[in-house]
């Protein structure tokens, strides 16, 4: 056996300019950055302050760099995939190869699902939910750090990929047989499973992590009725994540067996059946949807109520309709496959299961446009991702009603008019959501709001790009295109695909605004200084403390028996005098100690999992057995918190005077 | 906002731009029905989703907070009447919608023959690496990227996979249906005009899938007989060597026919995936050599 | 002004309801948050099961269930499991005591046990490949090796867990953080013993009945 398992020279794909080219860029900026740190003397601070981090706002702020970064790996994917499809038309090969492309489409789906989406709402989640309910940190602050750095770990995975060896060639969902041994013998696919099998751990705790935090520990007098719908929805995601995500560990764990011990979970030979992994993927995959959008819904909730100066309209009912889309997430796996030949009843069922979500889902659009209603709408970045997400949401909406209808589904299914209907979901639904969340939640992470200017001008070029970019597949989608094709001969379709391919330039237009606003922001940072901690007139306990807030974020815990608790604190003390200046009382805090538990455990993850992908035994056996050591100096450890004094404590208080004390 | 106008403009350019070919343009009863299902759906939830984005645009207009005679109601966050409202009107989208479909499912089951005085056409088809066998077990004939079904005559169709998952789509005559190795499903077609019109491998297969389509031929009676003649006086003879030879992965293949078939072939290809040879493993070469 | 004070002045009279009262203390966190552990892992055994239950019938012309499964065997197993959830019982009630001598008594019992199973299912499995009954043979003995040697990880990682317990109660002593972790124990314990009924009812015994 070798030394290495199957690594070797080759495996660098050394003849590939455009991966090599890539590779290099990337590694150089790496070696750069760290250079740079490293030089300023950056490491330690880096070390301390955020990389051991246990505090949830630190983690929360992690998860959101690095969401952002896949973002450009997930968007240059799919710049890729659009350019190519813009030339490859009639006898035309475009510049990427079938091997190339294929893995480009298989990476987009996967980055952009796992890497992009779920970071963004678990790193949103994270900074704002223990604030919202009034409290100091998530129930179990050292595994947050290590879901964190597992999720990092599957990042990293993916991208060595680039550089070492391929990554799957099998779509992000990895159907078999083709992903199986006999149709994808290359370890492409084996990153795919590991890499998500990691992260896929660390969400699972992230999930048992927020539904603790949510349901045993929120401030005095919060009752479930009282939280603000962000951390309702943030509850239910993760209740689906607690249940939807280990169905995901045992389907790729059943294909792992079949590729490295031979199994037949999923074979054609033997009795394997391919389309159990169909119904446990998807099993998964319908509830994951949920999973993204709810905590979007809850953000668009916040942002409604927020800069409409108003309460949000219909509290229960928006309450209500969460926890049943959250339950009826369980009852529609199989419109992901009616063209698979089940009976007419079942496929009837599951497609009226289907469409009943969206009852929820327009009462919900209902809820807020009466959120508006009377309202004094300040239209901020926030509210135009807001409003904008409402106008693009019920289109994308009914396009996937429309897919709900078996008949329908029988002609669209597998062409780019389901391509164009869930980017028309997802990214409205998500990824505005999570702009959305970004821009209101910013100067809260850092003490200074972002350009509302450069914001508008990212706002707009998303909002036009998407329309580009995607409603022309909707057309082609029509004409008969299927998806995830390398070329085409059709030359009518490809008008269209220019079209989407500009959008998608649009689209590009869009981030360099959104890079360009934080430049600005830093830059200006004095003259957008948030002193206090109040920027947008809020009604959350979030905006009751400092901001940043300190890591203790509230020194006395707050006492909140009401909704929009902040802000009926306000409207009862307008008009007196204010008489904040008195002292209050102030008591040392326990803190949980910073651990580098989840960064060292993820480096062991990293080097199991890429041993795995390699074959390389002794090694995944060594990182194996660094994780368990690990996680015995964890439990060994003498003692995990700090106490902070109350001096402290009262000094930054005086330091950072806030609108009223709660 | 003026993105909103461009995409109500495009989805009504698409609306027409489909109308040369593809879904919005069928040729069959089954894509006509689909179509018809298509509209009707469209229309039920556009009556209530563009009022919603105007009534959205507007209320979010006129409450904009510099708009001094829009009258502020700080405490309206519940009424009852409303909510009643708000979550009728999509039960009773749905309701509509809901019995579109589940009519519509029962209706179009691609495993429901169609009702005809003309005896069907039985084909029986095969997805392979990466082209599509048609086998026709009445004519004892086969062809390879190549479908003709005479025009007004139910196809009835028997599908399965010689390996990975695929899916048959023929967009002008109705809907997709899965191939799987091991498995047979069922759909059933027809072509009521004649004419030629583009069939899809609808699910992604590997390296030669771009290049996996076919396209059919609709042709009245008697030219499907001239041809059934045609195909058996030409061409190799598909047995099981012949079989296992045109199963080795290869891409754009040119059609041909076959001038007899194996009796009971298309059910050994079924056993056979289940029992598929190691050997294939070696077909499918990775994109680059890793050393063992 | 400072409203916090007056308002809590009102409401300290009133009983606070459980769910306002407040973050919950450690204890209750922590046993909290291991339950919703322990519902998502028993998410993944019925991801397991049902695997098992489409495969069952997939033999592929191999051995089936009702030729394969030995009733002593898993009988002698049953007992074991229950009888180690038992002295798991008792290890609790032995801690909660702190009575380090019946803690490490029960414990060692517990472990005796858990390895007794653990050593008869690796047995099972042994003989099962000696007849060549192995995964690679068909899908439905995949099933069987991959839903029941999960149960059997469980178990190993579960004795592990179990030394490492008694370590810390041997240089830690009963300290809370320790005493919340036997709490997790005995629940993770427990929960194997459930999911054995499950499988000794799915997998053993309708796998012989006809």
């Amino acid at each position: 056996m070798n030394f290495l398992g199957k690594l070797s020279w080759d495996a660098v794909p050394l003849h590939e300019p455009i991966i090599m080219g890539t590779s290099a860029v990337v590694v150089l900026a790496i070696v750069f950055i760290l250079g740079w740190i490293v030089l300023k003397g950056y490491l330690p601070y880096l070390w301390r302050e955020w990389i051991t981090s246990v505090d949830h706002k630190r983690i929360g702020v992690m998860y959101i760099v690095l969401a952002l970064l896949m973002l450009l790996r997930g968007f240059a994917d799919g710049i890729m995939m659009r350019s190519q499809q813009a030339v490859a038309a009639g006898g035309a090969q475009g510049y990427l190869p079938p091997e190339h492309f294929d893995q480009i489409f298989s990476a987009h789906g996967t980055i952009m699902i796992f890497f992009v989406a779920m970071p963004l709402v678990i790193g949103l989640m994270n900074f704002a939910v223990p604030l919202q309910l009034g409290v100091r940190d998530v129930a179990f602050p050292t595994l947050n750090s290590v879901s964190f750095w597992l999720t990092a770990s599957g990042v990293l995975l993916t991208n060595i990929s680039l550089a070492v060896g391929e990554f799957s060639k099998a779509g992000w969902v990895a159907y078999p047989p083709l992903s199986g041994l006999q149709f994808s013998p290359g370890v492409g696919v084996d990153y795919y499973l590991w890499a998500l099998q990691i992260s896929g751990i660390g969400t699972l705790l992230s999930g048992i992590n927020f539904v603790t935090t949510i349901l045993k520990m929120r401030a005095p007098g919060m009752g479930l009725m009282h939280m603000p719908v962000f951390c309702w929805t943030a509850l239910a995601s993760n209740l689906l994540i607690v249940a939807a995500f280990p169905v995901l560990t045992v389907t790729f764990a059943m294909l792992l067996l079949d590729r490295y011990l031979d199994f037949h979970f999923f074979t054609i030979d033997a009795g394997g059946n391919p389309m159990m992994y169909v119904n446990l993927f998807w099993v998964w995959g319908h509830p994951e949807v949920y999973i993204l959008v709810l905590p979007a819904f809850g953000i668009y909730s916040e942002v409604s109520a927020t800069f409409s100066g108003k309460p949000l309209f219909g509290y229960r009912s928006m309450v209500a309709a969460t926890m049943t889309i959250s339950i009826l997430a369980y009852t529609v796996w199989l419109h992901h496959f009616f063209t698979m030949g089940a009976s007419a009843n079942i496929n009837a069922f599951f497609g009226v299961m289907s469409m009943i979500i969206a009852v929820p889902t327009g009462v919900k659009i209902f809820n807020w446009l009466f959120t508006m209603y009377g309202g004094r709408v300040r239209f901020t970045v926030p509210v135009l991702w807001t409003i904008g997400f409402m106008v693009t949401f019920v289109l994308g909406g009914l396009t996937g009603v429309l897919l709900a209808v078996p008949p329908i589904d029988f002609q669209m299914h597998n062409s780019l008019f389901l391509v164009a209907h869930f980017h028309h979901v997802i990214i409205p639904g998500v990824v505005f959501g999570a702009f959305a969340g970004y821009h209101y939640w910013f100067p809260k992470a850092f003490g200074f709001t972002l350009d509302e200017r450069w914001g508008r001008r990212s706002f707009w070029c998303w909002f036009i790009g998407f329309h580009l970019a995607f409603m022309p597949l909707y057309v082609v989608g029509l004409m008969g295109m299927t998806r995830r094709m390398q070329h085409y001969d059709n030359l009518d379709w490809q008008p269209w695909l220019m079209v989407a391919g500009i959008g998608a330039v649009v689209i590009l237009a869009g981030i360099v605004c959104q890079v360009v606003q934080l430049v600005v922001s830093i830059r200006d940072r004095e003259q957008n200084r948030d002193l206090t901690g109040d920027p947008w007139n809020g009604r959350t306990l979030e905006w009751s403390t400092a901001s940043p807030p300190p890591a203790w974020n509230f020194a006395v815990l707050p006492y909140a028996a009401e909704t929009d608790t902040f802000w009926n604190r306000k409207q009862r003390a307008r008009g007196k005098r204010d008489e904040r200046a008195q002292e209050r009382e102030y008591d040392p805090i326990e803190m949980p100690k910073n651990s580098p538990t989840g960064f060292v455990t993820a480096f062991f993850a990293v080097v199991t999992g890429f041993a795995l992908i390699w074959h390389i035994w002794w090694m995944a056996g060594l990182g194996a057995f660094g994780a368990l050591v690990t996680f015995l100096v964890f439990a060994f450890r003498h003692e995990d918190e700090i106490e902070i004094p109350a001096e402290q404590i009262a000094r930054f208080d005086r330091a950072h005077p806030v609108g009223v004390v709660i | 906002m003026r993105s909103c106008v461009l995409a109500v403009f495009l989805m009504s350019v698409a609306i027409l731009g489909g109308c040369s070919e593809g879904v919005l343009d069928p040729k069959g009863p089954i894509a006509s029905a689909e179509r018809q299902i298509l509209f009707n759906s469209t229309g039920i939830m556009l009556a209530i989703v563009i009022p919603t984005i105007l009534a959205t645009l507007g209320v979010a207009y006129w409450f904009r907070s510099s708009n001094s005679r829009a009258r502020y109601l700080p405490d309206f966050e519940y009424s009852g009447r409303l909510e009643l409202l708000v979550w009728s009107i999509p039960i009773m989208t749905v309701i509509l919608v809901g019995g579109v479909a589940w009519v519509g499912s029962h209706d179009l089951d691609p495993r429901k023959p169609i009702a005809s005085m003309v005896k069907p056409v039985t084909v029986q088809v095969v997805s392979l690496d990466w082209k599509w066998l048609f086998i026709y077990p009445d004519q004892g004939i086969a062809s390879v990227n190549q479908l003709t079904v005479p025009v007004g005559t139910p196809v009835s169709f028997e599908l399965t996979s010689s390996g990975v998952m695929n899916s048959f789509w023929v967009p002008q005559l109705g809907g997709q249906i899965y191939t799987m190795a091991g498995m047979t499903t069922r759909l059933h077609l027809q072509a009521d005009h004649a004419g030629t019109y583009r069939g899809a491998a609808a699910n992604y297969s590997g390296a030669g899938f771009a290049d996996m389509r076919f396209n059919v031929d609709a042709v009245p009676a008697e030219k499907f007989a001239l041809w059934v003649d045609a195909a058996r006086n030409a061409g190799p003879v598909l047995d099981a060597q012949a079989y296992a030879d045109l199963a080795k992965p290869s891409k754009a293949v040119t059609p041909f026919t076959y001038r007899s078939v194996a009796p009971d072939l298309f059910n050994g290809i079924l056993s056979s995936g289940m029992q598929a040879d190691a050997a294939s493993r070696h077909t499918h070469q990775p994109s680059q050599e890793v050393q063992k | 002004m400072n409203f916090a004070p007056t308002i809590e002045a009102v409401h300290h009279g009133a009983l606070l309801s459980a769910s306002e009262a407040g973050p919950a203390p450690k204890r209750l966190v922590v046993a909290y948050g291991f339950w919703i552990f322990l519902l998502s892992d028993i998410v993944m055994f019925a991801a397991f099961f049902a695997g098992y239950a489409v495969l069952v019938r997939a033999t592929a012309g191999g051995p089936t269930g009702a030729e394969l499964f030995d009733q002593t065997n898993v009988a002698i197993e049953t007992a074991c499991l229950l009888a180690s959830s038992f002295t798991c019982g008792l290890m609790s009630l032995a801690a909660n005591t702190r009575n380090r001598v019946r803690t490490y008594f029960f414990a060692l019992v517990t472990f005796v046990l858990g390895a007794a199973i653990l050593a008869l299912e690796i047995r099972e499995f042994g003989d099962m490949i000696a007849i060549g009954a192995t995964p690679h043979r068909s899908a439905f003995l995949s099933a069987f090796f991959a839903l029941v040697g999960c149960h059997g990880l469980h178990v190993a990682a579960g004795l592990v867990w179990l030394v490492v317990m008694m370590a810390q109660i041997a240089t830690r002593g009963f300290r809370p953080a320790v005493e919340r972790r036997l709490l997790c124990f005995s629940l993770f314990w427990h929960a194997l013993d459930i999911i054995w009924v499950g499988l000794f009812t799915v997998v053993y015994l309708m796998g012989v009945s006809p």
